[in-house]
């Protein structure tokens, strides 16, 4: 048990070595951004050098880098993200409001796109010519195709030309079902694809043909035995699928005109408001170590092999 | 800490079959040699693509910057193929025009990842244990990190446009090529003829510029085209959110996002580049998963 705890504890610790980093590097972005953040922030109001003076003195720009990065990792320790020049608010509470549609979308994306990849692949594996082409086409076409693309796509059809859905905004339930199709498109021809080489890989394992032997049916033989060996390589996907669920968010919101992180961060390069900017880029990096690390709990307690050897 | 990137798994696909006795068949077999239909097509559709970027005057049908107000907002017909945009622009043109940004954003971004990360891994390999400690722990953090995400920092930092763009999506691909270079060079410097050259007493700068770096150097060079198509996508991720190329410029996720205000009267505006872009990076893949298959000796027997 210490063992596991051990593992827990540096991977913690590597985490966030890794959100330290992100904030250094967002942190050195900010500093050698061509600019002044003062003019930035006081827009095109005129204001008198002494104004000028204060507002520079009240964020501290007066003061040597060493000393700005080492308030601003102090400040990050204690969950203060600064103040949005745009908004005139704090970072952290503009993106906690913003962080429910965010997971919302996320969630039902990736949720719908497990699904979807678990039709094809347990349909397709192994079989013949016919099924497997027509599934590697559709596979090969979402990859290919990107999420601003089909998510355009979907809206011209589905809510200009059709009217089942709502264009922009989040009103309830009927407002997530595109941009979770989406969503849920960009990722299902990844995991399908991995989801059946892993499935095809199982099936020519002992343990089908005994399964076969026994007089267990197709249907309850792919489900219930090589499914589970078919969605371990998934969980290595992890880091890719959270990534691409990620950079999903920001052009997927765009496009449907959806609340969220990812508008605000595209909304914040656009106006250069660059504490929104680093706030969101740590928020991700720490979220994205979290559930590297969840994804690899997952991982030992679905595989029993894996439990006694820890890394 | 490290999650390998996943760059295409398309390739895995379209990678030869492992050996099973319930599959095989000559005929598949046989196949492996041969350029399949799919294939032959997607060689043709790059051929055109680079004949869109080189020369795109052969294939116009009107000048990509055209005004014609008159003719605003037309649906597809024999005059013009894919209809006209907002200002009366010949959408068709536009889109044969814009090949070359597109294919400059994926391909010099993919370019410079490869210059960045040879040269990083180079200096990770030749400086010793501390320098290589140093700088893979760097490309860890750097690895560990969505490769989007990354990119949007470093427009939010440098600002938008093409160049800066480039740059974005370059930096934030090279950390994979890094890890690669350095894995493939490790595991060359056991080789015999690298231990007899040590032996022989070649300096260690000549012998990691002869023998390290151009052996380790093709299976790069493959990931490197399998690279493209989603530097392509990420490209024009960025300008579809108003972050590459500026507005008079024929770019396919710009032409989209501008034909996004014209969802409800005119489709073409979305569809044609959309399309191009599509077909553009499934052309790259296929042949990306082509040349892996031909090329990377290793990726022949299942997945690594």
């Amino acid at each position: 048990m210490s063992g596991v705890l051990r593992w827990l504890l540096r991977r913690l610790l590597s985490a966030a070595l890794v959100v330290a980093g992100a904030a250094t590097v967002a942190f050195a972005g900010m500093a050698l951004t061509p600019g002044d953040p003062v003019r930035t922030l006081l827009g095109t109001s005129p204001a008198t050098p002494e104004v000028v003076a204060e507002v520079r003195a009240d964020l501290g720009y007066d003061q040597p880098l060493a000393v700005r990065y080492a308030r601003f990792i102090g400040r990050l320790c204690t969950g203060d993200l600064g103040d949005s020049y745009q908004l005139q608010e704090p970072v952290g509470q503009v993106l906690a409001e913003q962080l429910g549609p965010t997971l919302e979308l996320a969630l039902a994306g990736f949720t719908l796109g497990l699904a979807g990849a678990l039709l094809l692949a347990v349909s397709t594996a192994g079989r013949r010519r016919l099924p497997v082409r027509a599934a590697s086409l559709f596979e090969l076409t979402t990859v290919s195709a990107p999420g601003f693309w089909t998510g355009v796509l979907l809206l011209g059809l589905f809510s200009f030309q059709l009217r089942f859905f709502p264009a922009a905004g989040d009103t309830g339930a009927a407002s997530l079902v595109l941009p979770a199709v989406t969503m849920a498109l960009s990722i299902v021809g990844t995991f399908s694809q991995v989801l059946r080489d892993a499935m095809e890989r199982a099936l020519d394992q002992p343990f089908v043909l005994s399964a076969r032997a026994r007089g267990t049916g197709e249907l309850a033989l792919r489900v219930r035995h090589v499914l589970r060996h078919g969605l371990l390589p998934l969980t290595t996907l992890s880091g890719w699928t959270i990534g691409a669920l990620l950079s999903g968010t920001v052009v997927i919101e765009t496009v449907f005109s959806r609340p969220g992180l990812g508008r605000v961060l595209a909304a914040a390069i656009t106006s250069r408001d660059l504490p929104v900017v680093t706030g969101v880029v740590v928020i991700a990096a720490a979220a994205f170590s979290l559930l590297n690390i969840l994804v690899d709990v997952v991982y030992r307690i679905i595989d029993p092999r894996l439990r006694s050897t820890l890394p | 800490m490290t999650t390998a990137p996943v760059p295409t798994t398309v390739a895995r696909r379209f990678s030869p079959r492992r050996f099973s006795p319930r599959r095989f068949s000559p005929r598949r077999f046989s196949a492996r040699g041969r350029l399949r239909p799919g294939l032959a097509i997607a060689w043709g559709v790059l051929a055109l693509l680079v004949l869109a970027a080189v020369w795109p005057e052969a294939l116009e049908r009107r000048p990509p910057d055209h005004v014609d107000v008159v003719h605003a907002l037309r649906s597809p017909d024999a005059t013009y193929w894919f209809g006209t945009d907002q200002l009366g622009r010949d959408i068709y043109s536009r889109v044969v025009h814009g090949t070359r940004l597109t294919l400059l954003l994926g391909v010099g971004s993919v370019a410079l990842a490869l210059v960045l990360g040879t040269f990083v891994s180079s200096l990770a390999i030749l400086g010793g244990r501390a320098v290589d400690s140093l700088v893979m722990r760097v490309t860890d953090v750097l690895l560990a990190f969505p490769g989007m995400l990354l990119a949007l920092l470093v427009v939010a930092i440098l600002g938008p446009g093409t160049g800066n763009a480039l740059i974005a999506i370059g930096l934030s691909t090279a950390p994979g090529f890094a890890r690669l270079v350095r894995g493939e060079a490790l595991a060359v410097r056991e080789s015999g003829f690298v231990q007899a050259a040590v032996v022989l007493g070649r300096p260690t700068g000549a012998v990691h510029r002869d023998h390290l770096l151009p052996n380790s150097l093709p299976p790069v060079l493959v990931l490197a085209t399998v690279n493209i198509g989603t530097a392509i996508i990420a490209g024009s991720s960025l300008s579809f959110l108003g972050l590459g190329p500026e507005a008079p410029a024929a770019e396919w996720g710009a032409m989209l996002a501008e034909g996004r205000d014209f969802l409800d009267s005119a489709w073409a505006l979305t569809v044609f580049p959309g399309l191009a872009l599509t077909c553009c990076v499934i052309t790259l893949n296929v042949v990306g998963a082509d040349l892996r298959r031909r090329f990377d000796g290793r990726s022949r027997d299942g997945d690594r």
